[in-house]
């Protein structure tokens, strides 16, 4: 199966026209049609979806169901802040060259051994790469290895992300407690708050969205991906076959949090604040419905999902703020009674109805629809 | 508020008991000024003065005072005492009925006061009640007349009231200035064996004083006393730890019925309870003034609100989704966003009071140092009770029967007859049910209102996933063992942490033992 | 082929800016108030009646004309406690909405949140809730109590009530580490031995207080007078209470003083078990005088309930409310910077009968109050300061921000100024526009 089929192609071309109007309608113009904060509000949808991506990597092609996502979106997000934190330097109210605002706040003497060398920007990435990961690989390899699995999986990576909030929240652990990390200044010595800052965070995270859509379809498509596939339809069979289960899981886990990892590094200075309301549990449901809504075992549906859940809360929760926990919570009833594939299903559907008789039949595709009885 | 030091001196003790004052005399000009005097500190100098009166009438003004039933009528310039209404105390012509009655306020350490200067009079009570509690009032009493102790001591029959008679006598001899070093080491003996932390500050005061005999004697009774604590301690936790434990047994029963047998993830149920505290606050609206008998009937009443809610949640959302269990946990999510903003706008975004009744407060003395909540008690009794329920229903009743073998055998139980829809939504109801009357019990410790249920979500997922699903045997154990894990850490290491030593324990076991504690045997549904 | 897709792009693309730039701007013949507090979520309990009361509040000033002869206009969001979505909200509401000024946030976390977004978009905010202090932002006035307008005058109440031992409980964030901070300090000043201040801290929304009451009650009866400071909050209260009262401890063995519990608290529980418990606000609901008692009779109407309650809180948005007005007529516009010029050194009456100064640190002199509960969920008020107190941004007794103060006129212009080194700290960030 090639791995740019034609809806890659789609999003390719989608990706392309939002970083290409994007950049020129809020830069370049004299007067510009796109707001700053329509830029920073899009680029923190775009992260979403990485997260949600990655959850439907696992969960949709693998039938591995995290609530625990947002734990490594988070671990990202404060992997990426300690630099942020750090950049600000003398900026901070106290003026203190090395310690963070918060850490004078608190009474810290000195900075904690975790901080070191979160000042450099590769050991940053380098964090936000090797934390999510890390975390990911020992959580999956003692859980996979000792075949916890279906629900039990799920209430476990929740009970993971809760205990890592109950963690984050302790003032003395050095990371800020329930104020997390916020009134970022300087990002590689540019001002934060700028214009060009503000695009260039959402053309990365952009890019960020298309390589990780591409990476899930290329690892989809590949042989590994079919054993995937096989592992969420299932589990026993390939491991009669001979496969080694355990490692296949551990192995698209670790990565899938990886991505996730990389989505919220790029999420914190967009938001403009980190703290352990992402690790709370109903984050990464909120999430995993994201993903259900846009249509599980779609990477497209994940993405659109997000897009969907996100732009809805905005919306509403100005629109009718007294009134929209009633239509968000209404719609995730309504699309999991009646939607079986989500909004991509519903898209799928009614392009089908709209090209009939122009296009021919669309071939049976066993990657992008999961079969049932998860 | 320099002037409030000095009443702290007043001559407490030294009452001529039994003999009557005057009762004309109370309420002279000054006292009555000082008494309605918009300032508290004013009332300072009223009760000094009716203290020293010892008439029956000034003890009734004394105790309407500390219980906040007294008032007083500027249009008639009369004074009045609560008792089942307003009745006119002073002056002898006052109108019967008042007509803009105030209440004369009094502030903490005025009670206090109070509570110590009615407390000698109660010793000679004759109720044992009044005269437990006022001998346990004289302890750490500041300025006690050790000769009225002393009198009452020969007197007194309740040996509880004679042990905490003792101990203040103790008290008294432990800092006489006088005292013999005889004395104060019968004193030191005796504190010991009654067990007074009251009195540690006075022996820490003689452990480091100048008398090298005493001293070594202080410090021995320290460690004593100090072992004593330890043990009571340990107690004292093994109970929170059961009551705790209880607690999270009862939330989770109804997830262990929904989620364990059924296979729902129903991210609802932390509603299911708050619905049932709602039904709480309902019943004793409907009947103001009988909060106990509002609480026991709300108990059906919060089984039949949450049964017929999650009866119809079964038919409308889970039902079509059985063959994706899964994605009942998106569905539920959604009505659990839905049922909190229905409480919020039907009820009110805040919470909602729910009176806790005679019953449920106040303290069981299992002995004169240990003593339990009767609340917690109470709970830990009705948590076995329905859990006991509960299991004789899956157990004994045809339902039961029924719903055990739909879960294990779907297809073989319909073939044999059984109406395998019918049966689950009584199961979703029955779990549902469950879980309102469990909010019945948190209304008497927690918050009611519409974020009741997402405080409890998780904990009762790690239960049950603990326990081992599909098993009530492991719910229940799971519930205590967190509850008792929890309580024994939080001492060593403080709430937060010992919070998360219990998740990270639980991944660990559940890494280890992937099905929980009890694993359900046999050909079950895997999901 | 491709063209194809592109056009499905294009499509898509033009969807997705049709509903992102849905909100069309309207007629500008109104001043428009951001109203920033959460109506959803675990937040909304205290929040939303907040919400109400500027919403009363902009009504009033409708029927009086509105300011500058133009009316008021609420816009009103939904934050949902959610963090990240207050900065998000806040930059909505000044670069769309385009308001004129914000009432809004209650906890630390979301002032924290929406702190760079204010200073970035040089908007106005009015935060109405005692807070932690350590802190002045050009942006933002408080019109809650800073530590010293609530903290220290609580603790030399109890002190003079000749409490020797102190047991400190709070929830782990930042509002209780510096009022616990800033509390032992000032107890250790007053010869308070170290071993007699022992703290506790708890996970948000404790339930479970049996162990940390149990203590409490051991350490009370030790044989010193001990005193309870809390700085729990919302949520946890309840169930500590709650223990407390299980536990037969009253309020006159050992008192809590308490800084994060109101009229509105109160309301959701049975009070009898708490009466003599303390609190440290700088308004009461039942403070007598004629100001308080319009402002209560209107806000029962206007929220069609007799029973609700008012709280401190409310005052200081009435506070904020007012002062704001005042500052906007007599800077005869609505621009931050004018407006900003125009509010510092004037004053409006508060409710409990004294005058409420704007500062130049951007806080208010108040009235301290302690209350004891009484069994109607109301406050008695057993002691009061006899003048307002100043609000001091930066506490005097923490080292790190001993020399620290904040003043917002000229020259100084700075909300962390040294006054050691007469130098502002990370000067950067505040350039006088």
């Amino acid at each position: 199966m090639p791995v740019f089929d034609r809806s890659l192609k789609i999003f390719t071309v989608v990706m392309g026209l939002l970083i290409f109007s994007i950049t020129f309608g809020s830069m370049g113009l004299s007067n510009p049609w796109i707001s700053p904060f329509t830029v920073g509000l899009l680029g923190k949808y775009l992260c979403y979806a990485v997260l949600a991506l990655s959850i439907d990597l696992v969960w949709g092609y693998m039938g591995v169901l995290s609530l625990g996502h947002g734990a490594f979106f988070a671990l990202g997000g404060y992997a990426f802040g300690m630099y942020l934190m750090r950049q600000i330097g003398t900026l901070g109210v106290y003026g203190d060259a090395v310690l963070p605002d918060f850490m004078v706040f608190i009474g810290f003497e000195k900075l904690p051994w975790t901080w070191y060398g979160s000042q450099y920007f590769v050991v940053a990435v380098l964090l936000v790469i090797l934390v999510p990961g890390a975390l990911a690989l020992a959580f999956g390899w003692t859980a996979f290895r000792s075949r916890v699995s279906g629900v039990y999986f799920s209430i476990m990576s929740q009970a993971l992300t809760y205990a890592l909030m109950l963690a984050f929240f302790l003032n003395s652990l050095g990371f800020g407690g329930n104020n997390g990390f916020t009134d970022f200044k300087r990002i590689l010595g540019f001002d934060v708050h700028s214009l060009g800052v503000t695009v260039s965070l959402f053309v990365a995270s952009a890019l960020l969205l298309w390589s990780a859509a591409v990476a899930c379809r290329w690892l989809v498509t590949s042989r590994l991906g079919l054993v995937m596939i096989a592992i969420r339809d299932n589990e026993e069979r390939v491991r009669f076959a001979g496969y080694k289960v355990e490692n296949v899981k551990v192995a698209v886990f670790a990565f899938s949090a990886l991505l996730a990892g990389l989505g919220g590094a790029l999420y914190a200075p967009q938001a403009g604040i980190i703290n352990p309301s992402l690790f709370a549990p109903i984050f990464s449901i909120e999430m995993v419905v994201c993903v259900a809504l846009g249509g599980r075992g779609s990477l497209y549906g994940a993405i659109l999902g997000a897009f969907l859940v996100s732009w809805i809360k905005s919306r509403l929760s100005t629109a009718a703020p007294d009134l929209w926990p009633f239509f968000l919570g209404g719609l995730f009833v309504l699309v999991t009674i009646f939607g079986q594939n989500g909004a991509m299903g519903f898209l799928r559907w009614g392009v089908k109805k709209i090209t009939f008789g122009f296009k021919k039949e669309p071939v049976h595709d066993p990657i992008n629809e999961p079969k049932e009885a998860l | 508020m320099a002037a409030q030091d000095q009443t702290n001196q007043l001559p407490m003790g030294q009452l001529p008991i039994g003999q009557e004052s005057d009762s004309g005399t109370i309420f002279s000009e000054e006292v009555i000024k000082s008494l309605t005097s918009s300032k508290v500190s004013d009332r300072d100098k009223a009760i000094a003065a009716i203290s020293q009166n010892f008439s029956p009438l000034a003890a009734e003004v004394l105790t309407g005072l500390l219980k906040g039933g007294l008032f007083w009528d500027r249009d008639s310039q009369a004074f009045y005492l609560e008792s089942n209404g307003l009745k006119p105390i002073w002056p002898t012509a006052a109108p019967s009925a008042a007509v803009n009655p105030k209440k004369v306020a009094v502030n903490n350490r005025q009670r206090e006061l109070l509570a110590s200067l009615l407390s000698a009079r109660s010793l000679f009570d004759p109720k044992v009640e009044t005269r437990r509690e006022a001998a346990k009032k004289l302890i750490g009493a500041p300025n006690v007349d050790l000769t009225v102790v002393q009198r009452r001591l020969a007197e007194e029959d309740d040996p509880r009231t004679l042990d905490n008679l003792k101990i203040v006598l103790a008290m008294g001899a432990l800092k006489n200035q006088e005292g013999s070093e005889a004395e104060k080491l019968a004193a030191l003996t005796e504190l010991e064996r009654l067990y007074a932390p009251a009195a540690l500050e006075d022996i820490k005061a003689l452990a480091s004083g100048s008398n090298p005999e005493l001293a070594k004697a202080a410090t021995q009774t320290l460690k004593l006393m100090e072992a004593r604590a330890q043990r009571l301690a340990l107690a004292e936790t093994l109970f929170f730890g059961l009551s705790l434990g209880s607690v999270l047994v009862l939330i989770a029963i109804g997830l262990a019925i929904t989620f364990g047998v059924m296979g729902v993830i129903n991210m609802a149920h932390g509603e299911m309870a708050m619905l049932g505290a709602y039904t709480v606050w309902a019943t004793q609206t409907i009947l103001p003034g009988q909060p106990g008998l509002a609480l026991i009937l709300a108990l059906p009443a919060a089984f039949l609100v949450a049964g017929t809610v999650g009866g119809a949640i079964e038919l409308t959302v889970i039902r079509p989704l059985y063959n994706r269990p899964l994605e009942t946990l998106l569905a539920t999510f959604g009505l659990s966003l839905i049922l909190q903003q229905a409480a919020r706008k039907g009820v009110s975004s805040m919470n909602v009071a729910v009176i806790t009744p005679e019953f449920m407060s106040g303290q069981w003395a299992i002995a004169n140092n240990f003593s339990v909540t009767q609340g917690r008690v109470i709970i830990i009794v009705f948590c076995l009770l329905v859990f006991a329920a509960v299991y004789l229903a899956l157990q004994k009743t045809r339902l039961g029967l029924e719903i055990r073998a739909v879960t294990q055998n779907r297809a073989m139980a319909r073939a044999l007859g059984v109406h395998s829809s019918r049966v689950d939504t009584l199961t979703f109801a029955l779990g549902s049910g469950v879980a309102g009357v469990s909010g019945v019990a948190l209304s008497q410790l927690t918050n009611v209102g519409p974020n009741l249920g997402q405080d409890y979500i998780v904990d009762s997922f790690m239960v049950v996933v603990f326990g081992g699903v599909g098993n009530l045997w492991g719910a229940l154990l799971g519930g205590l063992i967190i509850g008792l894990a929890n309580k024994f850490l939080e001492p060593m290491n403080g709430a937060m942490l010992a919070k998360i030593t219990i998740m990270v324990g639980i991944i660990l076991f559940i890494q280890r033992h992937p099905k929980g504690l009890f694993p359900q045997r046999g050909r079950v549904a895997s999901f | 082929m491709i063209s194809s897709y592109v056009r499905k792009a294009v499509v898509g693309l033009a969807a997705l800016a049709i509903i992102l730039g849905g909100s069309i701007a309207k007629a500008q013949d109104t001043i428009k108030v951001g109203i920033l507090h959460s109506l959803s979520g675990t937040m909304a309990i205290s929040e939303t009646t907040l919400k109400d009361a500027v919403l009363m509040l902009i009504e009033e000033q409708n029927k009086k004309g509105g300011v500058l002869g133009k009316k008021l206009e609420a816009v009103v969001v939904d934050p949902a406690s959610d963090w990240p979505m207050f900065a998000e909200k806040a930059r909505d509401l000044l670069t769309r909405d385009k308001v004129a000024v914000v009432f809004g946030c209650w906890t630390s976390v979301s002032r924290k949140s929406v702190l760079p977004v204010f200073e970035e978009l040089n908007g106005l905010l009015f935060y109405p809730v005692q807070y932690e202090g350590q802190e002045s932002s050009k942006n933002v006035i408080y019109t809650g109590a800073a530590p010293n307008q609530q903290a220290i005058p609580a603790v030399d109440y109890l002190l003079a009530e000749g409490s020797k031992r102190f047991v400190l409980v709070g929830t782990d964030y930042v509002f209780p580490r510096t009022a616990n901070k800033i509390v032992e300090a000032y107890l250790l000043k007053k010869g308070v031995a170290q071993a007699d201040i022992i703290t506790y801290y708890t996970p948000f929304s404790h339930s479970d207080w049996q162990s940390i009451v149990a203590d409490i009650k051991r350490i009370g009866g030790a044989g010193l007078k001990t005193a309870v400071i809390s700085t729990i909050n919302g949520d946890a209260n309840v169930p500590f209470y709650k223990e407390l009262a299980a536990q037969n401890i009253s309020a006159s063995d050992i008192p809590v003083m308490a800084f994060s519990v109101g009229e509105e608290e109160l309301s959701g529980v049975d009070a009898k078990p708490l009466v003599g418990h303390l609190a440290a606000w700088n308004y009461f609901q039942s403070v007598e005088n004629p100001a308080n008692s319009s402002f209560i009779k209107q806000w029962q109407e206007f929220i069609k309930d007799s029973k609700r309650v008012t709280n401190d809180p409310m005052e200081a948005h009435y506070i904020g409310f007012n002062l704001w007005v005042k500052a906007v007529e007599k800077a005869k516009s609505v621009d931050v910077d004018t407006v900003l010029k125009a509010i510092v050194g004037l004053e409006t009456p508060n409710l409990t009968g004294g005058v409420a100064k704007l500062l130049p640190n951007h806080h208010l002199t108040k009235p301290v109050l302690i209350g004891e509960i009484e069994d109607n969920g109301q406050f008695q008020v057993v002691w009061q300061t006899e003048a307002e107190v100043p609000g001091d941004a930066w506490s005097d007794y923490l080292p790190e921000s001993a020399d620290l103060i904040a003043d917002w006129t000229d020259p100084i212009n700075c909300g962390n100024y040294n006054e050691k080194t007469k130098k502002c700290l990370g000067a950067e960030k505040a350039p006088a526009k």
